[in-house]
């Protein structure tokens, strides 16, 4: 019996070693990166199966959480193991500067002028523009709140709240809800006392504050009835309604939008495929689909114009829902992303 | 060759995986961590006539002509996108702008039609000294910055270490909080998995199978899928305040998620095995006639407990205790989910530092800083088991 034991764990072993020598020779399959949850699975039926069965061969898909630090980790060690990723604006702009991505066949793509200006760069091109946003369950609440003010009053709606962890969006929507103009906001963020003055209004808030980080949890937190109302991803909203028949509200007005968009990691295996691919998901009648699933803005002109006009009035880009919501400022955070998260943890701390 | 050397020789082909696993796996990334918190060669690299005129630098008076022109020089000398990258993510931990700044100065000057006559022509932050200041501190291949910072402190304009305002740091304050939240824990696994332990061994045949297995089989189940197990047990809706409500033994649910609460029950349990494992391997060994022989001496049961079964088991407890304690430092997953913010440990500072940011050398700092007060914590131990328990 020891014996039999043995020569097996001698065998499996010899596997593992075998098959980690041997992996290499086999090239990898297209690999593509982007956030998970019912975001990616509408990814998955409209971009990777389609384009899989075009190419003949499998397409992988997995999903991160972001951090520059992953890609450069990724791109340093060299032959990095994904080819395509969706990245948020900061990830762009400091992997484009530092070198970490290729540089955009803009041709392939069908020229820089098909797109909204926000979604064109050198290393990328716009996926998508998404709103970080006040949601409510309508169910549970049939006034809910209008403004950043009315989520800071606990008075009036009273039960927990929910924001990401971080200072990105948090103090922006803190100075919001102290009074701060949309046209003001960043100017005032970029001074000592408006730092200051965001933590100060942060502070009255404090206790009722749970804080997220992936973006499946603010929606599990309403659901469960945990909070009263909370900062959330517009589409992942939009999303829960449609698949699970909830009333979940989206809060336009003092809402915070940004552009994701599709990168190829420098030197990666399939990087002409990963260009491919970033163009096929890029074609109008592809992007199209996409709001039926998840309510994101296209920055494809084109394939905006293909959008019904039923989920047209949920997405961020309706003009609309587009009047009193405020461009992320990459500049304002790829400058001071650090120290305001250090000084943000501190906060927490204390 | 005698017959020893060649046996000496033959043992260590055979210890060679072993060395070359050690060293692979534990000496190269634990030097390289520790190489990373104090390296500091990012700016020095690509700057070097900067180097040598910011050396006559008064470091208080605006730039000079020459300190313009060493910097544009060296910029215009870059080749590699990485290198600068790396550069100026050292540049704008040190004083946040420099993101901006120098985007916009290296693009500035790669416009060879219109070239620019100075750096503040580009941009009017080149006149602050703050600027230079920070590129003037970066200048040396080693650095104490990271390790300072990682403890609270910091230099100041004039070089001096003192301690940073409570408002940009407390690295100290999470660190003494995660020795604290590892202790709890230790302590209720040791509450907890000391008499399980002892009932387990006490026990044979199926009855014992059956206990060791509800020990074992968490630990084949993924961490991530156990600790949301305890979100849905825990939630204010949750199945325990559910049914404590129904009961009627409490009026309004219990607080007991994003708060300490939770982390210790989660993490109690997660790490129960590693404390019950090696303090029923130790009991397994001690002879059962042991404590019948107390007895038959006319020690009554708790004496015989206090003076013959926990002396002989205490060193399961310890090595028990060890293995939970190092395991908790380094939890990551359970107090992001279920801790508040006023729980979360270091291991989530060290991945912001090194995931959200890229900057290696405060996460290796963190990570030394953590390393060392583990080792001082490990020599206490060692120190105190040297002492054989339970022979006088």
């Amino acid at each position: 019996m020891k014996t039999i034991l043995k020569s097996g764990v001698l065998a499996a072993a010899a596997i593992v070693l075998s098959a980690s020598i041997v992996a290499p020779a086999f090239a990898r399959d297209l690999t593509v990166v982007s956030w998970g949850g019912n975001y990616q699975d509408a990814q998955r039926n409209i971009y990777f199966k389609p384009f899989s069965e075009k190419l003949g061969k499998p397409v992988l898909d997995e999903a991160w959480d972001g951090g520059i630090g992953v890609i450069q980790s990724k791109v340093k060690a060299g032959a990095p193991n994904w080819d395509a990723v969706q990245v948020e604006a900061e990830e762009l702009a400091l992997g484009c500067a530092d070198g970490l991505y290729e540089k955009i066949d803009w041709d392939k793509m069908g020229g820089k002028d098909k797109f909204l200006d926000s979604a064109v760069n050198d290393c990328g091109v716009g996926a998508i523009v998404w709103s970080t946003a006040i949601a409510y369950d309508g169910d549970k609440l049939k006034e809910g709140p209008t403004s950043w003010a009315d989520f800071w009053n606990v008075e009036k709606f009273p039960g927990k709240r929910s924001l990401r962890k971080g200072p990105k969006y948090t103090l922006e929507f803190a100075l919001l809800a102290d009074g701060v103009s949309k046209d003001e906001l960043y100017d005032v963020l970029g001074t000592e006392e408006g730092v200051a003055r965001a933590f100060k209004k942060l502070d009255e808030l404090k206790s009722n504050i749970v804080w997220w980080e992936s973006g499946a949890q603010p929606l599990q937190f309403l659901a469960s009835g945990e909070v009263a109302m909370t900062s959330a991803y517009n589409g992942r909203i939009t999303g829960i309604n449609r698949s699970e028949g909830k009333h979940f509200k989206v809060v336009f007005p003092g809402s915070i939008y940004a552009v994701d968009s599709w990168v190829v990691l420098k030197d990666a295996e399939n990087k002409d495929a990963a260009q491919d691919f970033i163009a096929f998901a890029s074609q109008p009648e592809n992007q199209a689909k996409l709001p039926e699933f998840v309510a994101y803005g296209l920055p494809n002109k084109d394939a905006a114009a293909k959008v019904p006009a039923e989920f047209a009035k949920d997405l961020p880009t309706d003009p609309a829902n587009m009047t009193d919501s405020i461009p992320l400022n990459v500049d304002f955070w790829i400058d001071n992303a650090e120290t305001l998260t250090a000084r943000f943890n501190a906060w927490l701390a204390q | 060759m005698s017959a020893a050397s060649s046996r000496t020789g033959r043992s260590l082909i055979l210890l060679a995986p072993l060395l070359l696993f050690l060293i692979g796996f534990f000496v190269w990334p634990l030097f390289s961590m520790m190489s990373q918190a104090v390296s500091d060669p990012a700016v020095l690299k690509l700057l070097p006539r900067s180097a040598e005129v910011l050396a006559d630098w008064d470091r208080k008076s605006p730039p000079s002509a020459a300190m313009q022109t060493a910097l544009m020089e060296d910029l215009k000398a870059v080749d590699d996108d990485q290198a600068l990258g790396d550069m100026v993510r050292r540049l704008n931990s040190a004083r946040s702008g420099f993101r901006t700044l120098m985007g916009k100065t290296t693009s500035a000057l790669d416009e060879t039609a219109n070239p620019p006559a100075d750096l503040v022509s580009i941009d009017k932050r080149w006149e602050k000294p703050e600027f230079w200041l920070a590129i003037a501190d970066a200048l040396s291949p080693y650095t104490d910055r990271n390790l300072l910072a990682a403890v609270d402190f910091g230099r100041n304009a004039a070089g001096e270490i003192e301690h940073l305002p409570p408002d940009q740091s407390v690295n100290s304050v999470i660190l003494a909080r995660t020795f604290w939240i590892a202790g709890l824990v230790t302590f209720f696994c040791a509450l907890i998995g000391f008499p399980y332990a002892i009932i387990a061994a006490s026990l044979d045949g199926w009855k014992r199978d059956l206990m060791l297995g509800a020990v074992l089989l968490p630990l084949w189940t993924s961490l991530l899928v156990r600790t949301a197990a305890w979100f849905i047990l825990l939630q204010e809706k949750g199945l325990i305040n559910d049914l404590l409500l129904t009961l009627g033994i409490i009026n309004s649910p219990l607080a007991l998620i994003f708060n300490r609460t939770g982390v210790i029950i989660a993490m109690t349990h997660v790490l129960l095995p590693f404390m019950v494992l090696p303090i029923y391997s130790v009991l397994i060994t001690i002879p059962k006639n042991l404590m019948p022989a107390a007895a038959s001496l006319g020690a009554p049961p708790l004496r015989a407990f206090l003076r013959v079964l926990l002396p002989l088991s205490l060193r399961g407890v310890a090595s028990g205790g060890l293995l939970v304690f190092i395991s908790a430092i380094g939890y990551y997953i359970t107090p992001a989910l279920i801790g508040g913010p006023g729980d979360q440990m270091i291991s989530s500072i060290i991945a912001f530092y090194a995931t959200g940011s890229a900057n290696w050398g405060m996460a290796g700092a963190l990570g030394m800083v953590l390393l060392v007060a583990t080792l001082v914590l490990y020599s206490v131990y060692a120190r105190l088991s040297s002492e054989e328990p339970g022979r006088r």
